[in-house]
């Protein structure tokens, strides 16, 4: 397959830490506009390889590729996060101490420098981005309640708006519905769905129910590696994958 | 907030009345001072003048603390450093203005040279004479050792209480060297017996009248920029990264570079409070770097309350205040004294003074808010004001502990937040 028609091509990546090898020869293409879901058990490296993409783990070996030609191994993850790869992690990280609408407008693409941040005033455009995201992320009537005040899965979702905010070409999302209700989880199925439509997206994910929702390709990690890769029906009927992750 | 929109973000009500009140202490003191007659139940006398000078100094130390601390979450160990060396700077223009006064009556080189034999004033002393040039290096000074020293430090990830760990080594070893006679900075004696400062008798009245009430503007001007700062999207930033500084990574801000900011600017407000204090007090020498300096202003500012304005002003004043009221009547007892209000604060009242009244306001607020919806006229209550009531109580206590605004640990890269009494 041709890397220039990918978001995302990561070649033959390992890393170890301290000898315990944590990507193994991993391989994983995602095409633009693609929505992914990764299961695997627990250790698979689903995490480290966030990691890997987002900047804050180099790979021993390997070739990791955004966007076609940007190679992710050269830059951090300040960079990484401005050339529009954003990070949901595992456990929710919202700015607790400031309001929703704050918290959308720190995450608001453009300048990143001290300097302008001093002396930003909110703008027009930036108010109606916020509205915008807001009304896509259920998340209007809370948005001058801090958010330390919001429910577990609502800050799953803030931290999904604040992505957003940035305007990304790829998400990242790790497990978003952890800790979540049933009528949150189909809720959440449906957000990333919507923003699926104009992103692409990777979804690190437990919950088989949520996987089969969101209704895509599926990719099983097993010991820093695919273990298998296809359609949620092909993936779950593979023993192997039965042998070491959905169990008997 | 109809209030809110009079005054730039962060410039609040009580920001003014503060900066009102220093104001017009910097007119008041020095005519109750100078003006009124010595006999009057209003006569200000000079000791109380440069003491209360001097907790303005402090207090302004504080401050600075407090913008890197408790909006940003570094907590400093080392505050004392960029203090003394304002100071130092200060010191070095007294010196200078003193010529030929000084015993060996040498009218270039200081006595403390003349009597190491010294026969040339080192280059670092030029342009100290001039006294613009000495202000000049009472910012540059402490700015330019906080940014070289903070770009090593936030750029390698250091968080917590390693970086906590090495400001306190910084303020050591600048203790260690600023006591050898040959760094020519007067070692263990360091500098005094000023004479002039721009050609006014340190002693007198009403240069330090002049002095107090420079504190007072400077402090006053201080609690304006921390308000500004804080009020500004950078200062939304200073608490994001406080609270979660890889969230802020990974949205794409340099926290390395929000951190370096503030400890910069923090160190030169620093600098400037200790630049005032030199010549209330008569002297800077190298115990002003010792450890236990910036552990003391630690200690005023989580008293006082961080993360507010006002707390750190006053911490400063109440625990000098009492340092000065123990040390002349119950001398022994002071240090217990203060290792107990510490350890009485962090059990009791971990936001400080000033905090915990801000959470007790806001407690009552909604309390009120919650009486009001129960009494049913709930057409009445704005749709955000709802959100509040229609939630449970312990929904309620939630949104109250998020008022907090104070760091309430979270787990992430680094630790948590060290606490002062680590």
């Amino acid at each position: 397959m041709s890397r220039k028609n990918t978001i995302l091509y990561l070649d033959g990546v390992s890393v170890s830490f301290d000898g315990f090898k944590a990507i193994n020869d991993l391989s994983l293409v995602l095409d633009r506009g693609e929505m992914r879901a990764i299961i695997g058990p627990n250790g698979a490296g689903k995490t480290t390889m966030m990691d890997i993409i987002t900047g804050k783990t180099r790979p021993d070996q390997g070739e990791v590729y955004f966007d076609g030609d940007i190679d992710l191994t050269r830059h951090d993850e300040a960079d990484i996060a401005m050339m529009g790869i954003g990070r949901k992690f595992q456990k929710p990280t919202v700015f607790e101490s400031q309001t929703v609408e704050d918290n959308i407008l720190l995450s608001l693409q453009g300048s990143r420098s001290i300097f302008p941040a001093l002396f930003n005033r909110v703008t027009k455009e930036n108010r109606e981005r916020i509205d915008e995201i807001l009304e896509t992320i259920r998340l209007v009537a809370r948005r001058r309640d801090l958010a330390s005040g919001l429910s577990h899965g609502q800050k799953q979702w803030l931290e999904i708006g604040m992505l957003l905010a940035q305007d990304p070409k790829l998400l990242l999302v790790d497990e978003p519905v952890a800790g979540m209700t049933d009528a949150e989880t189909e809720e959440t199925a449906r957000l990333l769905k919507d923003i699926a439509r104009n992103h692409s997206v990777v979804v690190v994910e437990h919950d088989m129910h949520f996987v089969r929702e969101l209704g895509v390709k599926v990719t099983c990690l097993h010991e820093g590696s695919v273990l298998s890769e296809g359609p949620l029906d092909f993936v779950s009927a593979d023993e192997r994958v039965i042998e070491v992750y959905l169990g008997r | 907030m109809i209030t809110g929109r009079f005054f730039a973000n962060g410039v609040t009500p009580r920001v003014l009345i503060t900066m009102a009140v220093l104001i017009a202490l910097a007119a008041l003191v020095p005519i109750l001072h100078l003006a009124v007659p010595r006999g009057s139940a209003f006569h200000v006398p000079a000791y109380a003048v440069a003491l209360f000078g001097k907790y303005l100094c402090y207090a302004l130390l504080a401050l600075a603390l407090d913008l890197v601390w408790g909006y940003c979450g570094i907590l400093s160990l080392g505050h004392g450093a960029f203090f003394a060396l304002g100071g130092y700077a200060m010191g070095m223009y007294l010196m200078r203005q003193i010529g030929s006064r000084g015993v060996y009556g040498n009218p270039i080189l200081p006595d403390f040279m003349v009597f190491l034999n010294w026969k040339e004033l080192p280059w670092y002393w030029y342009g100290f004479d001039q006294f613009w040039f000495a202000m000049l290096m009472v910012l540059a000074v402490p700015g330019l050792l906080a940014f070289v020293f903070g770009w090593f430090a936030f750029r390698s990830r250091v968080t917590g209480v390693y970086l906590s760990i090495i400001t306190q080594a910084l303020t050591y070893a600048l203790l260690l060297a600023f006591f050898r006679n040959d760094m020519g900075f007067g070692g263990n004696n360091g500098l005094t017996d000023f004479k002039d400062i721009l050609g006014f008798s340190v002693q007198a009245g009403s240069t330090r009248a002049a002095l107090f009430s420079a504190s007072a503007i400077a402090l006053s001007l201080g609690v304006l920029f921390v308000a500004l700062v804080t009020g500004s999207k950078y200062g939304k930033l200073m608490v994001a990264v406080r609270d979660a500084e890889s969230r802020t990574r990974f949205i794409g801000w340099r926290p390395e570079n929000i951190k370096l900011f503030a400890f910069t600017a923090s160190a030169m407000m620093a600098g400037i409070a200790g630049a005032l204090y030199v010549p209330q007090v008569g002297i800077i020498n190298p115990g002003e770097f010792a450890p236990a300096n910036s552990i003391e202003v630690v200690v005023w500012t989580a008293v006082g309350g961080r993360a507010t304005i006002v707390g750190p002003i006053v911490g400063a004043l109440l625990i000098n205040g009492a340092k000065s009221w123990f040390t002349a009547a119950l001398p022994e007892i002071w240090l217990f004294a203060l290792g107990g209000i510490f350890i009485a604060t962090t059990l009791f009242l971990p936001r400080g003074i000033v905090g915990t009244l801000d959470d007790w306001r806001a407690g009552r607020k909604a309390k009120s808010a919650a009486r009001i919806a129960e009494e049913g006229d709930r057409g009445e209550i704005d749709p955000s004001q709802e959100q509040h009531v229609v939630a449970g109580p312990k929904e309620r206590a939630a949104v109250l502990d998020g008022r907090r605004g104070g760091p309430e640990p979270q787990p992430r890269r680094g630790g948590p937040e060290p606490q002062p009494a680590e």
